[in-house]
């Protein structure tokens, strides 16, 4: 498997998986990203996003039930595993670790 | 919204049509709901949109692998079938060691028919208008001959008629035959054998000319060509050409002393006609110009010695030619009527392998010799080919469960088919560098064998391991091909679940048919060896009605007779000596035409020159009369003659006493008178019956002594002999030969044909000797845990022996049962039926191939069976 490092981009999706819980399928997470985020997201990028987690593992995924504006087809629901989990953690801890180690000094007057 | 709107169907089908199918639903389901979203900016605009998503999404890892890529699957699987292959064959040792070492012992006989058949095929292919050449045939019927006889031969007079008339040809050449001579140049003679050539013959032909002019060199009477190997014998580093050189051996035609004109290379290995010098046909004409009688130059009929080659112009049709041979055989046959000629044109290509013709300019291959050589061939490989289908199937079970995962993996009937074919070309291949060690080891063994009359190399050429390969390949496919539709087709799940309940489908009867055929074949093969076996030692101790036995025959080679004959007469071991012109019974024919009263009853005869003491040495049984009463003088014609009864019976005697004293004429006008009668004896090969016969004197055609001898030390004698012979001529080497290694010469088509069926025979059954071996460990394999239990509740080691053997006994059986009988009858009525005197196939014969089958089968099934009749029960049933 390659790196089990997190981009950027993979640790936005992961977690908006995560928060959306049992309605993460493809385009509710392009428009949750455009919401929190604010920048315009595209459904090809978020796609191979969530292909590749799922290759590294992070993510599982089942088919769901089909609806009218899909023109009768499935929803594939993502969810988030227990190395998803884990790795989010892990970023978290590596920049909580980092942050703690920036002086006060270095952010005065902007907080 | 009655109807909501969706993306146009194209694009949905040029989404499907390149997207893994298993990303396809969603990833198509995600498009459609943009495109809702989309649709409130209008139509055209969410199409667009659709259209671009649908373009944009064509991604490396959303294209589906095309249906060609996995057709092409195999191919990259290429390198795990290798593998697999690989195991397998180092799990199975013994199978495996069977069926290559089988396969190799058949593929270096293949080996041997491709070498051979490709060099036949090279024959004459080095002259680059070979395909325009032409070889003119004749069909000659004289009246007394019942059946008419093909000749390779034809007359000078159809060569000069067909060059004078110039229709349809571009050049012609004219050949003949006999032209050997000994060469003097300084001291050094050297016997030289070659043709009389006109001087066409190189326009014609491609032989290389290394000095001389190719137009002139043969234009001139007394004019020699030499080969580059005969003119470094003769002059060594000197130049030749221009050179003029005394000749021995053809005074009769004045030709006494010629010049040199060119230097030819050696006619290459694969022409059909050898020579070591060309004379130059003109000298004949200069000769024939100064006779008074017609000669064989202008002779209708004197088409026995010569041959015309033609050269047609481009696409030129044969016809034209042929039509007009037609028409001038029409017009001279009306003015003879004792004969009757037809012709017939022979591609040069066509010569070697050829029809069967009389009168060969050299050695050649029938094709029926080709078509037998092949088939027996065929027989031995595909027999060995049985051997691996055979073993292939019986061990099945255990590939079996790695066809059942290969196919729960994916895998298709073709990919497992795939597999196995490869696996047995690949043990073909191996099979293949072990036949060709053994095609090498074997090779002097081979060319002395099959070939011993004939120019062979069996030399290495590049482009032959392109045709071992093809061949190897083609081994593989037909030993691989059973056993690959059986084990492709295997169900994945019965194989995975239950594969004790597996059928071996007919596999049972299929195999047992395989192996009674291979046995047929065994058995048939010794018996045919073993009868021409039996026909060849008929044939050479055939009482020939005179005797043979301690009679050494010398060639004259030209000497005096009389000389040579007093010289060795101080010898104390020769007892005896005779002369004659040839030696009856070994195959050597000399022909005459005898009338009695009747003037226009002319009968062919055989004859031979004999001098007075031959009948007596040979111990000839006289009906009536004796022999000659005394010796010719050199130039005397023949006035007596020895006849046999049939002779005298054809000309309605029936009396031998008083057929004494009645006068025939031979040789167109000689008178001679009967001064005794033999009985009939065995003149010709003994294929052939017994023919009028007469026995003539005449000094000049005396080439032989006969020298009766008796000694306990033959090299002593021999090297005496030589040392008289040297005394006398200098130049030629003693040729000498007993009578008896004469006629066994004569039988070696017997010879051959039982040491090469003999070889197939040994062939034939070492593979299927192996096949049963493989089978007999396997059945004992599978069995073992029977034998071990019934062994285990009383049974004796003689009845699991019995058990064990019954199926393989009754196969061998059946093979006899097959064999026996067809061999007899094919003998019987295809190749024995033809002979005059041939061997009474008997019991022993018909038996002796079963015997040593059964023996060799016993041997092999025995040797199996006892092994497994005396393993301790305990090691195999504790397990349980």
């Amino acid at each position: 498997m390659k790196g089990t490092n997190l981009g950027e981009f993979e640790e936005v999706v992961l977690l908006t998986i995560a928060s959306l819980m049992d309605e993460a399928y493809s385009v509710n997470i392009v428009d949750e990203i455009e919401k929190v985020t604010g920048r315009a997201t595209k459904l090809g990028v978020v796609h191979a996003v969530l292909r590749r987690l799922e290759d590294k593992g992070y993510i599982s995924s089942d088919l769901g039930e089909p609806t009218r504006e899909r023109g009768g087809r499935r929803k594939r629901f993502f969810k988030i595993s227990h190395a998803g989990k884990v790795s989010l953690l892990k970023a978290r801890e590596q920049r909580d670790q980092l942050w703690s180690t920036i002086p006060d000094v270095v952010f005065e007057g902007l907080i | 919204m009655k109807r909501p709107g969706t993306p146009p169907k194209w694009l949905d089908r040029l989404l499907s049509w390149y997207c893994r199918p298993e990303l396809l639903e969603d990833l198509q389901g995600d498009l459609h709901e943009y495109y809702h979203r989309n649709l409130h900016r209008g139509r055209f605009r969410a199409n667009i949109i659709y259209l671009l998503d649908v373009i944009k999404f064509f991604r490396p890892y959303t294209i589906r692998k095309h249906k060609a890529l996995q057709n092409l699957n195999p191919f990259f699987m290429l390198g795990s079938y290798f593998k697999t292959s690989v195991r397998s064959l180092a799990r199975n040792k013994v199978f495996s060691a069977i069926n290559i070492v089988g396969l190799a012992i058949s593929m270096s006989v293949g080996i041997l028919m491709i070498t051979y058949l490709s060099e036949l095929f090279s024959f004459d292919r080095f002259h680059q208008n070979g395909n325009r050449i032409y070889r003119v045939l004749t069909t000659y019927k004289g009246i007394t001959n019942d059946e008419p006889i093909d000749l390779a031969s034809t007359s000078i007079f159809i060569g000069k008629r067909l060059q004078q008339d110039y229709t349809g040809i571009e050049r012609l050449t004219i050949l003949r035959r006999n032209f050997t001579a000994d060469l003097k140049e300084g001291e050094r003679i050297i016997s030289g054998e070659g043709l009389w050539a006109s001087e066409n013959f190189f326009d014609v032909f491609d032989f290389e000319l290394v000095s001389g002019n190719p137009a002139t060199v043969l234009r001139d009477p007394k004019s020699i060509v030499i080969t580059e190997s005969l003119a470094k014998k003769l002059f060594k580093d000197e130049q030749p050409v221009g050179r003029t050189i005394a000749l021995m051996g053809q005074e009769r035609y004045g030709f006494q002393s010629g010049m040199i004109t060119g230097v030819v290379k050696d006619p290459p290995a694969n022409s059909h006609m050898e020579f070591d010098m060309l004379g130059s046909l003109s000298t004949l004409d200069h000769y024939a110009a100064g006779q008074e009688e017609e000669t064989f130059m202008t002779q209708y009929s004197s088409v026995w010695m010569n041959y015309v080659y033609l050269l047609l112009p481009e696409n030129q049709r044969v016809d034209v030619v042929q039509k007009h041979l037609d028409q001038i055989a029409a017009e001279e046959g009306e003015k003879y009527d004792r004969f009757f000629i037809t012709y017939a044109l022979q591609n040069l290509q066509e010569i070697v392998p050829g029809r069967d013709l009389s009168n060969q300019i050299g050695p050649t291959v029938q094709w029926k010799m080709i078509y037998l050589l092949v088939g027996l061939t065929l027989i031995v490989i595909l027999s060995a080919c049985f051997n691996y289908t055979n073993l292939s199937i019986a061990r099945s079970l255990r590939r079996a469960k790695e066809v059942g995962i290969r196919k729960v993996i994916g895998a298709g009937r073709g990919h497992i088919f795939t597999q196995f074919v490869f696996e047995a070309v690949m043990v073909a291949m191996i099979a293949l560098s072990l036949a060709y060690g053994l095609f090498l080891l074997l090779k002097p063994e081979f060319i002395h064998l099959f070939f011993q009359n004939q120019v062979v190399t069996l030399d290495f050429q590049w482009i032959y391991l392109l045709y071992f390969v093809i061949f190897a390949f083609i081994i593989g496919l037909a030993a691989g091909i059973l056993p690959s539709i059986f084990l492709s087709g295997l169900r994945a799940l019965r194989v995975l679940k239950d594969p004790s309940g597996m059928k071996l489908f007919g596999g049972m009867s299929l195999r047992r048919m395989l192996i009674v055929f291979q046995f047929t074949l065994s058995i048939g093969f010794i018996i045919a060896a073993t009868i021409s076996y039996q026909q060849y030692q008929f044939a050479v101790n055939f009482d020939l009605g005179f005797e043979t036995e301690n009679i050494l025959n010398v060639r004259l080679q030209g000497n005096d007779a009389e000389v040579l004959r007093s010289e060795f007469l101080k010898i104390p071991e020769v007892e005896g000596i005779s002369m004659s012109g040839m030696l009856p019974a070994t195959g050597e024919v000399w022909g005459d035409d005898a009338k009695y009263n009747d003037p226009l009853d002319s009968v062919s005869i055989h004859v031979n020159y004999v001098n007075k003491d031959y009948l007596e040495l040979h111990q000839f049984e006289f009906l009536a009369g004796g022999t000659f009463p005394y010796d010719l003088k050199k130039d005397e014609d023949p006035r007596f003659t020895i006849i046999n009864e049939r002779l005298m019976r054809r000309f309605g005697m029936e009396d031998p006493h008083k057929a004494l004293g009645e006068v025939l004429t031979v040789d167109r006008s000689k008178n001679v008178q009967i001064v005794g009668v033999v009985k009939d004896f065995q003149h010709q090969r003994i294929s052939e019956g017994h023919e009028p016969f007469a026995f003539l004197q005449g000094y000049e055609d005396y080439h032989l002594l006969n020298l009766k001898v008796a000694s306990d030390d033959m090299v002593e004698l021999m090297s005496k002999l030589e040392a008289v012979w040297k005394e006398v001529d200098r130049v030629h080497p003693f040729q000498a030969e007993f009578y008896e290694d004469k006629i066994q010469k004569a039988y070696t088509q017997f010879q051959t044909y039982f040491k090469v069926i003999g070889f197939l025979a040994f062939l034939a059954i070492s593979i299927a000797a192996l096949g049963l071996l493989g089978m007999a460990i396997f059945t004992t394999e599978t069995r073992m845990k029977e034998i071990s239990i019934r062994k285990v509740l009383g049974a004796t080691e003689q009845h699991l022996i019995y058990i064990l053997s019954r199926g393989f006994v009754m196969m061998l059986l059946a093979a006899s049962l097959i064999a026996v009988p067809v061999t007899y009858l094919l003998f019987e009525h295809l190749v024995l039926n033809d002979l005059a005197n041939r061997v009474v196939i008997g019991p022993v014969e018909l038996l002796s191939g079963v015997v040593v089958i059964f023996s060799v089968s016993m041997l092999t099934i025995g040797w199996q069976t006892t092994r497994a009749a005396r393993t301790n029960p305990a090691d195999m049933l504790r397990d349980e």
